[in-house]
């Protein structure tokens, strides 16, 4: 019992930046490049761990709080996913609600980091960040009620757990399109293409990177880790969802999940380099589009 | 019963103080703070008993009024809401003796103190009546001292506006509530509550009737959407202490009617229910947009209060549906959230306008264009008023998180116990609105925050801040505690709003509120890992390297200054102009510089409310075209009114005549 759950801890802190790796990899295969180490992660963070920060004069301790807090919101939200259909550490009735409100809470801190800058363009981050957030929270919470009404369960882990297979089998249609919302809530709330080019180097254009323009050192190594670990957290989110293995023995079972988790990223790094980024103005449509679907798969479960 | 009488005296002699003391303006605003401070104190704790199971006190007064009796009476309703009137009455009366100070010789300060110490009274005694009449009274008393208090700056042309909207709104709502028990009085035979309970039980004849004058009465006072236009006219206005009493308690006397009214009616059907549910949850989401074009802190902070009443009343409509519907948990849930928010919503509420209202002072300024980096200057200040914003915002680990999460967990229980599908399908539709209006208010408040309290000060006053010293932010520091505390640790709340909740009829109360209930050790134990990863990763963060100092990145940049910051209202475009119906968007005038060698170009947002534009402004002015055709028999003249008098009186005896005549 110990044994698990140090081992789900263990799979939560420490697989989460070579997801991330794994995406750059596929995408520079397609784009013909070598590129970097799949342990690239690890290195940037260990890097900036051990180098100074820089901060602005106009700053006050909410910039420091805002990479700390947001991390931290990141990781205790992760003490509440289930891992390989195992119960999470912490389950109760309406901890998803719990759950978003955590993501929230990150975001909170990371855009109130962006705004104590001063800068124009960390302001500008900010306000995208939140605006295309507020348009995802009801497709993530919509998604999420479809999955608590096809189980009957009000908790991740009852979600998630043994009676998610039964429920595909009653509620396939409900459940694929719920799928499919969840996975461009992942992409918007992760910053991929094509809502953003985490990649990019136009300040303009950013959405996510451009918040944390300011941020150096082992605050920018927090704000790294913490975002690739929220990749893990839909990542688990989505592969649990639509690849329910149904592996009897634990060990097997997080074995395929590890394995489920790379695929999951194999998809976005594809995603990233076959799609085109949306404009800015288009990226709500699509927001909306993923309510829209929950919506119907909401119907569909209902009806 | 006796120690809150004492209450009501010091309070009162508070107010006395006013005018007896006119001609020492600085003595009367001491005196009236510190017995509005005693006063509450003692209030508060002769209420909180009633909360932790002391039987219901009455007391009957002889009272020379027609009609109606002076019948005061303590139950747990009563005292949970007086509870919240006195907890916020103690920061917020302390704040304002401070706050205040600079108004001294400049404005009459008797009538003032008056009008604070009757307000309060006022409101205690909405919240203690027995009796229909008694009730009216101190409500329109409330009325008036609120309106004293919102106009005292009555230099300014829009605080004279702001009290005539009003004032006229008020007494609309006022006209509806006079029907109302008008109606209940004549089917109760007597104007005393205990008569009107009993109709409970009877039946009234016209339940839907009493229940829409009751609706657009106490709506009215509550800020219900399209109701509220008076709100964010009036709350501004008043000087920040007052507005922080008005927004965190005032409007609540809206929510407290609603209740009572309940608890006179027969058990309503789901429909009712579904009707609370939609006007509540409608009120919240147009609202917290509305919040998005606002350039006036507290115009924002004032809209934020009409989001919250919507949560409140959203709540209480998801306890009648669910109750008629036979989910006693879900009805339990609902209720209790709805009730818990009240609590929570006045200290959060109370906090940010006591924080805005230092603000304003330092900025000299509502603007929130003319504040930023204000959290470098007023430290404390900006600290304790981001945790109010973080509050409003509903972010856990603190209170506001608390009461939205029993009301998530009261429908997401409803969508699952839903038989058919339609009502699950209504169930889930709300949470997913409920998480909308949570995203926005993340918008909201994270502009508030990023504009006002952070970055480069926008203005040479804002870059003069100071901080004024523990007076002026002990009383929000304590309002903060209870923010933190409700959020951290609401067992202690929560066993104070169960016997509330029973007594409107929620048995299931006792159980899914206790410990053992919904709001169980699981969430906190998750709570406390987040402090302590926030803990930990603080002690990590000091170990690791740091401290070199430097301008902000600006692109290349050599020149920043605080014109190039992002502003609040390119802040919220984001949002607006992608999702937000045109009606609830600021209107924009824009003059775009041209041609080769531009000449001037100038942009301005003004935020609107389509509810005064689209409705009330129209519907005033064809109602005033009407009307004013009835001028001509106003002529002003003695002897004409007295013909007026005359045949009134002719027609009066006419009627009684004939009505002997033909029975």
């Amino acid at each position: 019992m110990i044994l698990r759950a140090l081992f789900q801890i263990g799979i939560l802190l420490v697989l989460p930046p070579f997801l991330l790796g794994v995406v750059n990899r596929v995408k520079a295969i397609f784009a013909g490049r070598q590129g970097p180490p799949l342990l690239q992660l690890y290195f940037d963070v260990w890097k900036l761990l051990q180098k100074g920060a820089v901060y602005s004069r106009t700053t006050t301790w909410v910039f420091r709080a805002g990479p700390i807090v947001g991390l931290a919101a990141v990781a205790t939200a992760g003490t509440m996913l289930p891992v390989a259909g195992q119960p999470a550490l912490f389950t109760f009735a309406g901890d998803f609600v719990l759950f978003a409100y955590l993501l929230a809470l990150a975001r909170f801190a990371t855009a109130l980091a962006a705004l104590d800058t001063g800068s124009s363009f960390e302001g500008m981050g900010a306000a995208r960040e939140v605006s295309f957030a507020s348009m995802a929270e009801p497709a993530l919470f919509l998604v999420l009620v479809v999955m608590a009404r096809a189980t009957g369960s009000l908790s991740l882990s009852g979600m998630l757990g043994p009676a998610l297979a039964p429920a595909w089998r009653a509620a396939a249609p409900a459940l694929l399109l719920s799928a499919i919302a969840l996975f461009v809530v992942a992409l918007a709330e992760n910053s991929r293409i094509p809502v953003d080019d985490p990649n990019t180097h136009l300040e303009l254009t950013m959405i996510h990177e451009v918040m944390v323009l300011d941020h150096s050192g082992p605050d920018l190594a927090f704000i790294l880790y913490g975002a690739s670990l929220k990749f893990f957290l839909f990542g688990a989110l989505f592969v649990r969802l639509v690849a329910d293995a149904g592996i009897a023995g634990i060990w097997a079972a997080e074995a395929v999940f590890v394995v489920e988790l790379i695929g999951f990223a194999i998809l976005v790094g594809v995603v990233e380099s076959v799609m085109a980024r949306l404009r800015l103005t288009r990226v709500p449509q699509m927001l909306v589009g993923a309510s829209v679907l929950s919506v119907f798969a909401l119907v569909l479960l209902l009806r | 019963m006796t120690p809150y009488l004492a209450a009501l005296l010091i309070l009162a002699a508070g107010a006395l103080a006013g005018p007896l003391l006119a001609r020492r303006p600085a003595l009367a605003l001491r005196v009236g703070s510190v017995a509005a401070v005693a006063g509450s104190l003692v209030g508060l704790a002769s209420v909180l008993p009633f909360l932790l199971g002391a039987p219901p006190a009455d007391l009957v007064l002889p009272w020379s009024e027609p009609l109606g009796s002076f019948h005061l009476r303590l139950d747990p309703l009563s005292a949970f809401f007086q509870a919240a009137l006195f907890a916020v009455a103690v920061p917020a009366s302390a704040f304002g003796a401070g706050y205040m100070k600079p108004y001294v010789g400049r404005r009459p300060m008797g009538g003032f103190v008056l009008a604070y110490g009757l307000l309060l009274v006022a409101i205690s005694l909405v919240l203690s009546a027995a009796d229909g009449v008694l009730f009216l009274v101190a409500w329109e008393v409330m009325t008036i001292a609120s309106f004293v208090l919102v106009t005292f700056d009555d230099e300014k042309l829009q605080v004279r506006r702001a009290g005539f909207v009003f004032l006229v709104a008020s007494h609309v709502g006022t006209a509806f509530l006079f029907a109302l028990f008008l109606l209940l009085g004549r089917e109760a035979g007597g104007f005393d509550f205990v008569r009107f309970e009993a109709l409970r039980g009877a039946g009234a004849a016209a339940p839907w009737l009493l229940f829409t004058l009751g609706l657009v009465g106490f709506g009215t006072k509550a800020g219900l959407v399209p109701l509220h236009v008076w709100l964010p006219e009036a709350h501004p206005a008043a000087p920040s202490h007052v507005s922080a009493l008005l927004s965190g308690v005032m409007i609540k006397t809206g929510v407290y009617g609603l209740l009572r009214l309940l608890g006179f009616l027969p058990p309503l059907g789901v429909g009712y229910g579904l009707l609370l549910g939609a006007i509540g949850l409608g009120s919240a989401l147009v609202a917290i947009t509305l919040t998005l074009g606002q350039g006036d802190i507290k115009r924002a902070l004032a809209y934020s209060s009409v989001e919250n009443v919507g949560l409140v009343v959203l709540g209480v409509g998801l306890a009648v549906a669910a109750g008629a519907a036979g989910h006693p948990v879900v009805a339990a849930l609902g209720m209790g959230g709805a009730l818990f928010h009240v609590w929570n919503h006045a200290l959060m509420k109370g906090l940010a306008f006591l924080g805005a209202g230092t603000l304003v002072h330092a900025a000299h300024s509502q603007d929130l264009e003319k504040m930023g980096g204000l959290l470098a200057r007023l430290p404390v200040t900006g600290a304790l008023l981001l945790v109010g914003l973080g509050t409003l915002a509903a972010l856990p680990p603190l209170s506001g998180f608390a009461s939205e999460w029993l009301l998530y967990l009261g429908l997401l229980r409803a969508g699952a116990a839903a038989a058919s599908g339609a009502s699950g399908l209504v169930a889930y539709l709300a949470v997913a609105a409920l998480a909308l209006v949570g995203a926005i208010a993340a918008i909201s408040f994270t502009r508030i925050a990023g504009v006002a309290l952070l970055g480069e000060p926008r203005s040479p006053e804002a870059a003069a801040a100071r901080e004024v010293g523990p007076a002026g932010w002990v009383p929000l520091a304590l309002l903060a505690a209870g923010c933190v505390l409700f959020g951290l640790f609401p067992a202690l709340p929560l066993r104070m709003v169960t016997p509330v909740a029973v007594q409107l009829g929620m048995g299931e109360a006792a159980r899914v509120l206790g410990p053992a209930g919904e709001m169980g050790a699981a969430p906190r134990v998750v709570v406390g890992v987040l402090i302590a990863v926030v803990l930990g990763l603080i002690a990590l963060r000091r170990r690791l390297g740091g401290g070199a100092v430097a301008a902000t990145w600006g692109c290349g940049f050599t020149a920043p200054t605080s014109r190039m910051e992002y502003t609040a209202s390119s802040y919220s475009q984001a949002f607006l102009t992608a999702l937000v119906p045109r009606a609830l968007r600021p209107r924009v005038h824009l003059q775009a510089p041209r041609g080769v060698f531009p000449g001037k170009g100038a942009f301005r947002t003004d935020s609107q409310d389509p509810a005064r534009t689209r409705l009330f402004d129209p519907l005033f002015r064809v109602l005033g075209d009407r009307m004013s055709r009835l001028r001509r028999f106003q002529a002003g003249r003695l002897n004409l009114q007295l013909l007026y008098t005359l045949i009134t009186l002719v027609a009066l005896l006419a009627m009684l005549a004939l009505r002997g005549r033909f029975p």
